[in-house]
C-alpha cells in the first residue's frame, strides 16, 4: 500500500454553544471557534499509524471549504501527514455542500493521487450527515469499510472490526477501500508546537472543485434554521393517580 | 495593608536596599552632581519614566502597539488550540496539587509540546517565538495551572534566560539544545537564607583557582524553583573583583552557569507550601563546586546586572501569565451568578453582584493590557521597560489576588470548596506577590527609579543656573519645559491618541500626570535625597504611578478597538471610563496624603504605633477584662 487519503472537515469546535443567526438562514460561524472535526482527528491518527507501521508511505490530508479549512489541514500535516489538498468551496456554494459533492471530490482525488486507502470520519458533528465515506465507496465502486473499531492490514487486504448496534462485526475487505472512523477506533495524537512549526513548510496544494470536473451548484435552499424547542419546565404530581391522570389528559396515554 | 505601607523615618536604617535598585539607571543624585556641568541629562523613551517628570512620552504607550507580523500572528494562533486542548485534556491541576507533584507524563507531554523552549531560537531546537507570542501561550498556561507555569517559568523565564540575554555562542550552543527540547531543566539561584530582597548581599562565594582556570563555589541557596530537578542553574556568588581604576580590591557579584554533573551541587527535599504546591521548590548546597572560567556568565563582577535584567525581562510574562488566571475566575463567576437564585431571583440581578463583576473585569483588562503593551515593546527594541514591567507585575498580582477572591465570593460557600477548583487558585496566586522582587520592593524601585530620573534632569537645570551665560541652551530648554508646566492643566493633551468618547477621561489621566510631576518636583525640593527615607510617601506615590500607567495602557488599548472598530470596542470603553474615574481619583488622593498635614501627623502615629509595638513584641493593649 503506498497512499492513504484523509479527509478533514472544519467545524464548529465541540466546546462551542451553538447559536442560530437572527434571520434564521443557518449558524453563527464568526468569530466562533472552530477546529478539526474529532472523527476527522481520528481518521488523521489512524493513517499516521499507518504510515508509521510502514503500511503506508505517504498520507494526503484533503479538506473542502472556504479558506480557513486550511487550518484543520495544518492541523493534520502537524500530527504527521506530509501534504495537503486545499479544494476551495466558498460563500453560499459551501454553505449548501452536500455530501455527495465532497463525496465525488474525494473520489477523484482519490484517482488523481493514486490512492489505496481513503479514511474518513463517520460524521462531522456539525450537519451529522455520516454519507460522504458510503458514497465516495460508492462512487469510486471500492469496498467500504465504516464504523472503524480496529483495522488491521492482512496480506490480503484488511480485517476491519466494525462498531454495530449492540457489538462488534469483523469484515474483510480488499484494497482499495474507503474506511469511516469510529469514535473508539484510537485517540488521537497532539499537534505538538514544533510541530506545527514544520507543518508550515510541509506542501498544501489549492484546487477547486472545477480542477477536478465536480460541479458544486447548490440543489438545495434552506429554509429555515431553528433552535431546538427550549425544554418545558417540569411539575412534581403528588401521587400516582394524579400522574396517571394527567398523563390520559394530555393524550400520552 | 496599610501598615505595612508604612513607616516611620525614625525606624529606619538610611540604607535601605538601595542597593537592589542599583542595578538599572546608574545615574543617582551624587552621579548627577559630580556630572561635568554642561550635560544634558539623559532623556528616556520611556513613558512612566518620563511621568515622574510630568511629561507624556507617547511611543511607546501611543497608538497600542501591535507587532506581529501576520505570519507571527497566524502561527501564534494555530498553536493556541493545542495548546489549551493539552491543558484541559492531559492535565490535571488538582491532582498535580494533590500529589504536590506534576505527573511524569504530563511533563514528559510538556516537553514534546515545546513548551520548555518556547523562546529559545530555532537554530537550537526552540520554537524562537518573540515576547508577545511567548505572553499569549502565558495565558494560556495561567488559566490552567499556575504550577506548571511556575515550573515552566522557573526554567525558561529565568532559569536559563541568562544564557539567552547574556551567553556567548559557545554557551548557547552548549547549553540551549538541552534545556530547550532534551529534557533538561533549569534553575534561577539567587536567593540565599540571609538574602532575600537584598540581593546583593549574597553570601555564596566563588573563589578563583590560581591558574585562573575556574572558580571555586560554597555557599546555600534557598527556594529555588525546579532545586531539585535542574541539571543546570545560573548561580549568582560574590568574586573578588580588582577595580581597574583604584586598584581596588572588592567583592562584586558574579553569575555562573553551574551543572548539577559538577562534583558537590545538592538540593534539600522538596519545601511544603502553601500553594503551587507541584512545583518544585528546595534548597541547593553548593560545596567546593569546580566550575570552569568558560561558564562565566556575562562579565565578571556583572553578575548582579545579569541577575536584574533576567527578573526584568520575565516580568511582563507574569502580567499575562495572570490575566489568564483572572479570565478563569471570571467564567466562575458569572456561571455560577448567572444560575444562582437566591431571595427570588438570580443573584447576577443584584447591584452589588454586578459591581464586583464589573470591577473584577476592568482589573483583567488593564492587566492583560500592560502585559501586551510591554511585551510588544520589547519586541519592538524598546530596552528601558523596567519601570513598566515592575508596575504590571504588581498590578498584575494584586488585580489577580482580588479577582479571584471576589469569585470566591460570587459563589458563596461552593468558593470554598474544593471541588469549585477556586480555592487551589487561590493558594497558587499569594506567591506572586512575593517573589521575583516583592511587591513592596517594587514599589520602592518604581518610585525611586523614577524619581532619580527627574532629579537628574532637576540636577542639571540646577547646576547650569550656575552660569546661566555658559548653558543658556540648557536653561532656556528646561525653563521652557517647566514654564509650559506652570501653565498648569491643559499642557498634556491625549486628544490625538485616543477616541472622541475618552477624551474627558484621557484629561482626567493628564491631570494626574502633571499634578504627579509637580509633586515629584516639590518633595525633591522639599526633601532631596533623604526622600528614599520616606517610604510612607514613596509608596503613595507608586500607587499613583501604578494606577497612571493602568489608565494609559487600557485608553491606548480600547481607542485601538473603536478605531479598528472591533465588535466590543463599546464594551472596553466602558472598562476604560470606570477605570480611569476610579484610577484618577486614587491617584489624587495619593497626591494629596504626599503633602497633606492631617496625613504627615497620621505617619508620625504610625511611627509611634510601630514602634511601640515593637517594644512590647506584639499587640500592645491592655485586655478589656482583665486589665492586664
Ligand atoms: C515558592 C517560592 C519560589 C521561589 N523561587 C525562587 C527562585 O527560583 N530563585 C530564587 O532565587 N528565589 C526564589 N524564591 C525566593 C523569593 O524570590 C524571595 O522569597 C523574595 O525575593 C523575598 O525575599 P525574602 O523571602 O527573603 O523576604 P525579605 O527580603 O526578607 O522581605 C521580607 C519582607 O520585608 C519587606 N522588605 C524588605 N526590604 C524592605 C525595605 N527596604 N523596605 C520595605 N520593606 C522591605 C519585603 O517586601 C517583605 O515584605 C522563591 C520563593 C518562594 C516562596
Ligand atoms: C465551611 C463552611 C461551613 C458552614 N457551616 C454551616 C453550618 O454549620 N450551618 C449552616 O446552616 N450553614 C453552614 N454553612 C453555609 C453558609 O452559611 C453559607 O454558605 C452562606 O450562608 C452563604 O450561602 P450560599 O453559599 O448559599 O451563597 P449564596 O447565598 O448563594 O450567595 C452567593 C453570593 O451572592 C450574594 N448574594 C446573595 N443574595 C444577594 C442579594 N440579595 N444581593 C446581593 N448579593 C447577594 C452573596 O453575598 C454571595 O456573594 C457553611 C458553609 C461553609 C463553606
Amino acid at each position: 500500500m503506498s497512499r492513504v487519503l484523509v479527509g478533514v472537515k472544519r467545524v464548529i469546535d465541540y466546546a462551542v454553544k451553538v447559536r442560530v443567526k437572527p434571520d434564521k438562514t443557518g449558524v453563527v460561524t464568526e468569530g466562533v471557534k472552530h477546529s478539526m472535526n474529532p472523527f476527522d482527528e481520528i481518521a488523521v491518527e489512524e493513517a499516521i499509524k499507518l504510515k508509521e507501521k510502514k503500511i503506508a508511505t505517504e498520507v494526503i490530508a484533503v479538506s473542502v471549504g472556504p479558506t480557513q479549512s486550511q487550518e484543520v489541514i495544518r492541523t493534520a500535516l502537524a500530527m504527521g501527514a506530509d501534504r495537503g489538498v486545499h479544494v476551495e468551496v466558498s460563500g453560499k456554494d459551501y454553505d449548501l455542500l452536500q455530501p455527495i459533492h465532497v463525496s465525488k471530490i474525494l473520489a477523484k482525488l482519490a484517482l488523481d493521487e493514486k490512492a489505496d486507502l481513503v479514511i474518513l470520519g463517520k460524521q462531522a458533528i456539525d450537519d451529522d450527515s455520516n454519507q460522504t465515506a458510503q458514497m465516495t465507496a460508492a462512487v469510486l465502486d471500492w469496498p467500504q469499510g465504516t464504523f472503524c473499531n480496529k483495522v488491521e492490514k492482512t496480506d490480503a487486504g484488511l480485517t476491519i472490526t466494525r462498531e454495530i448496534d449492540g457489538g462488534l462485526e469483523v469484515i474483510k475487505t480488499k484494497i482499495p477501500a474507503v474506511l469511516s472512523a469510529d469514535l473508539r477506533l484510537n485517540t488521537p495524537r497532539y499537534a505538538t508546537l514544533p510541530n506545527i512549526m514544520k507543518a508550515k513548510k510541509k506542501p498544501l496544494k489549492k484546487i477547486t472543485p472545477k480542477d477536478l470536473g465536480v460541479d458544486t451548484a447548490p440543489r438545495i435552499e434552506v429554509v429555515s434554521v431553528e433552535e431546538p424547542p427550549v425544554r418545558q419546565a417540569g411539575a412534581v404530581v403528588p401521587d400516582v393517580d394524579t400522574l396517571v391522570g394527567k398523563l390520559k389528559e394530555g393524550g400520552h396515554i | 495593608m496599610l501598615l505595612s505601607r508604612c513607616t516611620s523615618k525614625n525606624l529606619i536604617s538610611p540604607k535601605i536596599g538601595i542597593k537592589f535598585f542599583s542595578a538599572k539607571p546608574k545615574r543617582d543624585f551624587k552621579d548627577a552632581r559630580t556630572q561635568p556641568k554642561h550635560s544634558q541629562a539623559k532623556s528616556s523613551s520611556s513613558f512612566m519614566m518620563n511621568v515622574f517628570r510630568g511629561k507624556l512620552e507617547t511611543k511607546e504607550v501611543f497608538p497600542y502597539p501591535d507587532v506581529l507580523h501576520a505570519d507571527q500572528k497566524e502561527l501564534i494562533t494555530s498553536f493556541v488550540g493545542p495548546f489549551e486542548k493539552f491543558f484541559l485534556e492531559s492535565n490535571n491541576p488538582t491532582k498535580n496539587d494533590e500529589n504536590s507533584k506534576i505527573d511524569d507524563e504530563v511533563l514528559d507531554q510538556l516537553w514534546q509540546l515545546g513548551a520548555f523552549g518556547i523562546q529559545v531560537p530555532e537554530k537550537y531546537g526552540g520554537l524562537g517565538l518573540s515576547n508577545t507570542q511567548y505572553g499569549r501561550l502565558c495565558e494560556i498556561i495561567g488559566q490552567n495551572d499556575l504550577s506548571v507555569g511556575i515550573t515552566l517559568g522557573a526554567h525558561q523565564s529565568i532559569g536559563f534566560k541568562g544564557i539567552l540575554l547574556f551567553g556567548n555562542e559557545k554557551q548557547k550552543e552548549k547549553y540551549l539544545p538541552g534545556l530547550a527540547s532534551e529534557k533538561v531543566y533549569a534553575a534561577f539561584a539567587l536567593t540565599e537564607p540571609s538574602s532575600g530582597s537584598d540581593a546583593a548581599s549574597i553570601r555564596t562565594r566563588a573563589v578563583k583557582s590560581d591558574d585562573g582556570k575556574y572558580y571555586i563555589i560554597n555557599g546555600s541557596k534557598i527556594w529555588i524553583s525546579n532545586g531539585g530537578i535542574a541539571d543546570i542553574m545560573t548561580v549568582f556568588a560574590q568574586t573578588e573583583q580588582i577595580d581597574p581604576e583604584t586598584g581596588e580590591k572588592k567583592d562584586k557579584v558574579t553569575a555562573f552557569i553551574v551543572e548539577r554533573s559538577f562534583e558537590g551541587v545538592t538540593n534539600g527535599p522538596p519545601e511544603k507550601k502553601m500553594g503551587i504546591k507541584a512545583s518544585n521548590t528546595t534548597s541547593v548546597y553548593f560545596e567546593n563546586v569546580k566550575v570552569p572560567i568558560e561558564n562565566v556568565l556575562g562579565e565578571e563582577g556583572e553578575g548582579f546586572k545579569v541577575a536584574m535584567s533576567i527578573l526584568n525581562n520575565g516580568r511582563f510574562g507574569m502580567g499575562a501569565t495572570l490575566a489568564g488566571t483572572m479570565r478563569v475566575c471570571i467564567e466562575k463567576a458569572v456561571e455560577h451568578a448567572t444560575n444562582r437564585v437566591q431571595f427570588g431571583k438570580k443573584i447576577k440581578e443584584y447591584g452589588g453582584i454586578q459591581e464586583k463583576i464589573s470591577q473584577m473585569n476592568i482589573l483583567q483588562y488593564a492587566t492583560e493590557s500592560m502585559a501586551y503593551t510591554i511585551s510588544q515593546n520589547m519586541d519592538q527594541g524598546s530596552k528601558e521597560y523596567h519601570l513598566e514591567a515592575a508596575i504590571s507585575k504588581v498590578f498584575a498580582s494584586e488585580s489577580a489576588w482580588y479577582v479571584c477572591d471576589e469569585a470566591i465570593q460570587i459563589l458563596g460557600g461552593m468558593g470554598f470548596m474544593k471541588e469549585a477548583e477556586l480555592e487551589r487558585v487561590l493558594r497558587d496566586l499569594r506567591i506572586f506577590r512575593i517573589f521575583e522582587g516583592t511587591n513592596d520592593i517594587l514599589r520602592l524601585f518604581v518610585v525611586l527609579t523614577g524619581i532619580q530620573y527627574a532629579g537628574s534632569h532637576l540636577k542639571v537645570l540646577q547646576n547650569a543656573l550656575k552660569n546661566p551665560a555658559a548653558n543658556f541652551g540648557i536653561v532656556s530648554s528646561e525653563i521652557s519645559k517647566r514654564v509650559s508646566k506652570s501653565i498648569g492643566l491643559g499642557a498634556i493633551d491625549f486628544k490625538p491618541f485616543v477616541a472622541p468618547e475618552l477624551l474627558p477621561y484621557s484629561q482626567k489621566t493628564a491631570a494626574c500626570i502633571e499634578s504627579f510631576g509637580k509633586t515629584i518636583e516639590d518633595l525633591l525640593v522639599k526633601y532631596g535625597k533623604n526622600i528614599v527615607n520616606e517610604q510612607y510617601i514613596l509608596n503613595r506615590l507608586s500607587n499613583a504611578a501604578i494606577d497612571i500607567y493602568a489608565m494609559v495602557v487600557t485608553l491606548s488599548r480600547s481607542s485601538r478597538a473603536y478605531e479598528l472598530n472591533l465588535p466590543t470596542a463599546q464594551h472596553e470603553l466602558n472598562l476604560t471610563k470606570a477605570l480611569c474615574i476610579q484610577a484618577s481619583n486614587r491617584v489624587m488622593d495619593n497626591i494629596q496624603s504626599t503633602k497633606a498635614k492631617s496625613q504627615m501627623e497620621l505617619l508620625n502615629i504610625m511611627g509611634e504605633i510601630a514602634g511601640e509595638v515593637y517594644t512590647k513584641g506584639g499587640v500592645n493593649t491592655t485586655h478589656v477584662i482583665t486589665n492586664c
